[in-house]
């Protein structure tokens, strides 16, 4: 029987020539990425429950500090210390203020092919580059840390076929989010979202990160692209090798199929407190605002920065707007300097920070006040997602963020 | 295990919803488990006993992957999480940390917060209002680590 790219990354991790759907295997982990959400609990645990603490292979292991850095009190800092401490004393790779977790795993790490355990729901992004990334909890992460293994139950595999070509000023966020608004926050739980067809031919590894990034809302265990010639050129650029280069067979199972066009997707919007609340951007617009967020995993890099760049020229943040623009990473902040970006989006008014997942994640700088409203660029919109309970955040792409920070009101870029 | 009191909440409940990003990183769950349900119902702390149930519909437990949310559940006394489905990271996470987890269909949404529930692993049934609900069993790879206390439990006793 055939099988798809996630049951053939799954085998090969296992050592076994096939897998299926239900399956329960033990697999040798590739790589395995904790961040400052959890680490000092892993650490803990490390140092209290373990009869036989070891490392199975620490230069398989990255710790990031990027929740909450520079750090913002002194608990923070002593949790951060903990964590910093066991990555010097073990030889973990360590990284600290140079970006968000996933960025760094991107522009670092991750090679098609690879299993990869993260201690952050967003870890899915890796499939941008076929490798089959999924998040897990600090226990999980412990287990793999001392055994080098972990167990993994085969996934489903869902398949989303992509025809066309998005339009001008329509972005890859703008597909995903109305991908995970029809299908809705559990529509394809325990399940992988499989990519494919021509309209994934035309998105480059950034749009595919924006893609598989936003998986785990729908509830997916991951989400992966073929690695094709476009992400084997991102790879060799940046000296890297794959792993392993799967392609589903003809005869693989997908439990089930869609098509989206690409060319029929219009800007689209989150609303408060749910993700898979998702309606055309024109919906919300006129919705006033007291921040904007133009940042994250899902949407910091280079490409979304020049959009916002692209709308702020020439343009003031409305006065009673913070727009907080966090590049996902100091290669990308370097980047855009080099451009000119940064340039632009201080002289707008803009509020530029250093990489980190700022207010995507509500405990660090731009955390917003009772009742106030977000536009955001970040992964969520929970309840209180960015600060206190009452308030609320409108997820959106980076141009009508951008559109809306001028504005000073939910608008989409062709309004300003 | 014993009767305990109900605590309902909604569909896709996420986990920033029981435990906030604020209060991560500190130091311990013992000093994040006053957060609980802050967002919801700032008084869930005080009132939960231990030996009480928390009671939810599809997709409990979605969005981010903090341990620390089913951990708090668990230092609060939270005898068990009963739900109509689970997102997955949260479904995990809880059984590696020894807190049972089990899928319900129906009786989520024929009980209120207050009322009493009694349930058994061994039978698969959850008893409320003098009805008895079908559960569905876990996976027998996930009863065994629960029934060792969790993960790292299960790891000591494979390296005794």
């Amino acid at each position: 029987m055939g099988m798809t790219i996630a049951e053939k990354i799954i085998a090969r991790a296992a050592g076994v020539a096939e897998v299926k759907a239900g399956d329960i295997h033990t697999v040798t982990l590739d790589r395995m990425m904790s961040n400052d959400g959890t680490t000092h609990l892993t650490v803990d645990m490390y140092h209290n429950q373990l009869k036989n603490p070891r490392i199975a292979d620490p230069k398989r292991m990255v710790f990031i500090v990027d929740h909450n850095v520079p750090a913002d009190n002194p608990k923070t800092a002593a949790s951060q210390k903990k964590m910093r401490d066991f990555a010097r004393e073990h030889g973990i790779d360590f990284w600290e203020g140079k970006g968000v977790c996933h960025q760094i795993m991107m522009e670092h790490y991750v090679c098609p092919g690879e299993l990869i355990f993260g201690a952050d729901s967003h870890t899915c992004t890796y499939g941008a580059l076929g490798a089959f990334g999924t998040g897990v909890g600090c226990t999980d992460l412990l287990y793999a840390m001392v055994t080098g293994t972990s167990w993994v139950l085969v996934p489903e595999t869902v398949k989303f076929n992509l025809t066309g070509r998005l339009p001008e000023g329509v972005y890859p966020r703008d597909l995903m989010l109305t991908i995970i608004g029809e299908i809705g926050a559990g529509g394809v739980s325990y399940q992988v979202m499989e990519f494919c067809g021509d309209g994934a031919g035309t998105l480059s590894v950034n749009d595919r990160m924006v893609l598989c990034n936003l998986a785990v809302e729908a509830g997916a265990k991951t989400a992966v692209f073929q690695a094709d010639q476009i992400a084997l050129d991102w790879l060799a650029a940046r000296g890297r090798k794959p792993a392993a280069v799967f392609e589903s067979d003809e005869d693989a199972v997908y439990v089930r199929e869609y098509t989206f066009d690409l060319s029929r997707i219009r800007p689209a919007a989150a609303r408060p407190d749910y993700v898979d609340d998702v309606v055309p951007a024109k919906e919300v617009c006129g919705v006033r605002i007291d921040e904007a967020f133009l940042g994250s995993c899902n949407n910091g890099r280079i490409e979304e920065l020049r959009v916002g760049a692209s709308i702020l020229k020439g343009r003031r943040v409305a006065d009673h707007v913070r727009f907080l623009v966090v590049p996902a990473s100091q290669e990308v902040y370097l980047q855009a300097m080099e451009e000119g970006l940064i340039q632009i989006f201080m002289e707008s008014g803009a509020i530029v920070m250093n990489p980190n997942c700022s207010v995507c994640w509500g405990s660090c700088q731009g955390v917003i006040g009772e009742d106030e409203v977000l536009i955001s660029t970040g992964t969520r919109n929970f309840k209180g997602r960015a600060g206190h309970p009452s308030s609320k955040v409108y997820l959106g792409s980076a141009a009508t963020v951008a559109a809306s920070a001028v504005k000073g009101e939910i608008c989409t870029a062709d309004m300003l | 295990m014993s009767v305990g009191k109900i605590f309902k909440f909604h569909d896709d409940l996420d986990t920033d919803q029981i435990i906030a990003s604020q209060y991560l990183l500190l130091p311990s769950i013992d000093e994040m488990k006053a957060h609980a349900f802050e967002s919801l119902d700032p008084e869930f702390p005080e009132k939960v006993k231990a030996g009480d149930y928390v009671v939810g519909g599809e997709n409990f437990g979605c969005g981010s992957s903090r341990e620390q949310a089913p951990g708090v559940l668990k230092a609060l006394g939270v005898q068990a999480v009963v739900a109509k489905s689970f997102a997955r990271i949260f479904y995990r996470n809880a059984i590696n940390i020894g807190l049972p987890v089990i899928v319900c269909k129906e009786l989520p949404d024929q009980v209120e917060t207050g009322d009493e529930m009694e349930l058994s692993l061994a039978e698969g049934t959850a008893a409320a209002g003098g009805r008895t609900y079908p559960c569905t069993k876990l996976p027998p790879y996930m009863q065994e680590i629960l029934s060792q206390g969790g993960l790292m439990a299960s790891l000591n006793r494979e390296e005794a």
